[in-house]
């Protein structure tokens, strides 16, 4: 049954306001004023280029995150694990970073490659897990994540310390040949992230539209019991799906390592590979608006940063807003198909509804 | 038994009881064919919820009320998100984990290291005198007791009485039970909230008993996963929940004493990714099929006894939308 358009917009936009109001009144629990907030978010992504590009530093690896999680939901894999392998992925670039002597022009590329071969081996161990041992992807994706957050930390307290000792909250910063170089003093992002996350989008897209590994996903996630039947490899599709996820999660990684903070560092990962299971949660596996929908998330995370400074609020209420919406979105869907649901009983159509009336009566028998 | 080796004992059965409270809450949920997904989010938000409750009014009853609403509030969430709205269980669950976990630390921010009340010691007369036992198992805060009383009750609803079996009938086969004239809808509502409450539970045993307070990073954070896992470990039976619950806790002292034991040189660091990697190996255990062929090993009368005992297969409905047509 199909609504008018204004239903649909009202649908579209009654979620997100609801979120608004919701966050709103949770900072007046705590005593702040939500008007000052939001203009502080908006202000703190959008005051100067230097405040945008902020936005634009989490943007790129929330992206990359992103159409790597649409690869693995199209295969029908919960790729929790995603933030482990952009945690690893930030091991083995920095690895690269510290005991790699390239010359200049490959020594960054290396790394990049480093950090998406460490991604992807640790997006496989979750895939053997799963295919070989029969461990579902969401738990040992949520182990995987947990041990590559100790091997960071164990790396930064130990073997990486330098000998006059340092500190446990870092690594040393990473010589200035072995990190990426920003496109200008007034926009500190780097050219070459922005260059991944495109090919990143318009791979992925392409990929999933219209390649032959693309269809087998499609079908290995649609219903992998018949696509088995009908000859698909599900097993080699739900393998290769997340390695590219690991492999895109692992050039995140490596961005968070060689840009954001030039060192590894414990939690460097900031959430990131999480709020891309948000974003392709809210857009379905569109590989289209991802890159927009993720935009509008890094536009809350860049422009909160600086709550606790401004405000001495808790930043973690981006993630408070950002998942509110998924979760008022989400429910919003399933109101809305209730509701057409519905409306087609109301239709005159006798037949069925004489067949939903008897089943009523013997619910309630 | 020396004094020392009661006392680990003693601590182990304390450390394992929020897992314990929480493991029998999601078996319960799980059994009815829903899965909470949310624990280690909303164990964290409970016990926030729990901590300051019982702050402002200076009851840890009020607390203890406080959280397990909070934990029936988050699964009727799921409950409603699957069972009216038709949306995926699993997304919905994942959105609550990290909104609860944030929402937790937003709230609780001007909480962090305050402290509050906590749940009384209790011995319980007579009993905490038996030797050895006493000593393990009834010399501690109320929290463990509830624990003990909750896992019989369970047991007992589960396998003992008619309310149980339409709870089984309805994660089974719940269009059996629909044409048995069961209101399968209505049976997963109740069992989903109540199975959440009881999360709510663990938080404030949290809160106000194992790591009394509030902080962030919280520290009962990914125990709800590691909740989740046991109650895969345990095939949905509260009293091999039970033993995962405390075979874990147990895991994890004994990684601790060989920790400060001066002979092994482990890095503490490293130590915090152990239970992680007990988690794999225990679902590895069940799910791979090795503790079926270990039992074939044994000779034929003891075979049907142990793998009775090691049966761990999912309710067939879990985590499937049952729709009336």
């Amino acid at each position: 049954m199909k609504m008018n358009w204004m239903t649909r917009l009202a649908f579209a936009l009654l979620p997100i306001i609801a979120s608004l109001a919701i966050t709103a009144l949770l900072i007046t629990l705590v005593g702040s004023d939500p008007r000052a907030v939001f203009e502080r978010v908006f202000e703190g992504a959008f005051r100067n280029s230097t405040a945008f590009a902020g936005v634009v530093n989490f943007w790129i690896p929330l992206v990359l995150c992103s159409m790597g999680l649409v690869v693995t939901f199209t295969a029908g894999l919960w790729n929790i694990g995603v933030e482990g392998q952009m945690m690893v992925g930030a091991i083995f670039a920095s690895w690269g970073a510290q005991f790699l002597a390239l010359p200049a022009p490959l020594q960054v590329g290396a790394e990049i490659a480093l950090a998406m071969a460490g991604g992807a081996v640790w997006a496989s161990l979750a895939g053997l897990l799963k295919v070989r041992l029969g461990v579902h992807e969401i738990f040992g994706g949520v182990a995987l994540n947990a041990l590559a957050n100790v091997w960071a930390i164990y790396l930064i307290s130990g073997p990486w310390q330098p000998p006059e000792g340092g500190s446990a909250q870092a690594t040393r910063p990473f010589p200035p040949d072995a990190v990426l170089p920003s496109i200008s003093n007034a926009f500190p992002v780097s050219l070459l992230g922005l260059i991944i996350a495109f090919l990143a989008v318009v791979g992925v897209a392409l990929a999933l539209r219209g390649t032959r590994w693309g269809l087998q996903l499609k079908a290995t996630g649609k219903n992998p019991r018949s696509a088995l039947l009908l000859g698909v490899p599900t097993t080699q599709s739900a393998l290769t799906a997340l390695i590219v996820c690991g492999v895109l999660a692992g050039a995140a990684g490596s961005y968070r390592a060689l840009f954001t903070y030039t060192s590894l560092r414990p939690l460097l990962t900031g959430g990131i590979g999480f709020l891309g299971l948000l974003v392709v949660l809210l857009v379905g596996v569109r590989a289209i608006w991802t890159p927009l929908v993720a935009f509008a998330f890094a536009v809350v995370l860049g422009g909160s940063t600086r709550l606790r400074v401004a405000l001495q609020l808790d930043q973690s209420l981006a993630g408070v807003l950002q998942s509110t919406v998924v979760l008022m979105v989400l429910l919003a869907n399933g109101l809305r198909r209730r509701l057409s649901a519905r409306r087609s009983v109301e239709a005159p159509q006798p037949t069925q509804t004489a067949v939903d009336f008897k089943q009523e009566q013997t619910a309630h028998e | 038994m020396s004094n020392e080796l009661i006392a680990i004992f003693n601590s182990i059965v304390a450390n394992a009881t929020p897992l314990v409270i929480a493991g029998i809450g999601e078996t319960i949920t799980e059994r009815a064919g829903v899965v909470n997904l949310s624990l280690d989010g909303s164990i964290v938000l409970a016990a926030m919820v729990g901590f300051v409750a019982a702050l402002a009014s200076g009851s840890v009853i009020v607390g203890v009320i406080a959280a397990m609403l909070v934990g029936a509030l988050v699964a009727l969430i799921i409950a409603a998100a699957d069972i009216d709205l038709k949306q995926d269980q699993v997304a919905i669950g994942f959105v609550l984990t990290l909104l609860c976990a944030d929402l937790a630390q937003f709230l609780g921010q001007g909480y962090t290291r305050t402290p509050g009340p906590q749940f009384p010691f209790t011995p319980l007369p007579l009993l905490s005198d038996v030797p050895i036992f006493g000593a393990i198992l009834f010399n501690h805060q109320p929290q463990v007791y509830v624990s003990f009383a909750l896992t019989f009750a369970a047991w007992y609803l589960l396998f003992h009485t008619r309310q149980g079996l339409a709870l089984r009938a309805v994660g089974e086969r719940p269009e059996a039970a629909f044409a048995r004239g069961t209101n399968v809808s209505r049976l997963r509502y109740l069992y989903v909230v109540l199975g959440g409450a009881l999360v709510g539970l663990a938080g404030a045993a949290y809160s106000l008993a194992l790591k009394p307070g509030w902080s962030t990073p919280p520290a009962m954070r990914g125990d709800g996963w590691i909740a989740l896992a046991i109650v895969i470990f345990g095939g949905w039976h509260p009293f091999r929940v039970v033993f995962g619950a405390y075979l874990f806790a147990g895991l994890r002292a004994l990684a601790s004493a060989i920790q400060r034991s001066p002979d092994i040189q482990i890095p503490l660091v490293l130590l915090n990714g152990l239970p992680w990697i007990l988690m794999i190996l225990t679902l590895v255990l069940v799910s791979s099929g090795a503790l079926e062929r270990l039992t074939r090993a044994l000779p034929r009368p003891m075979q049907r006894w142990t793998r009775g005992l090691l049966r761990s297969d999912p309710p067939a409905a879990l985590g499937t939308r049952f729709e009336k047509s």
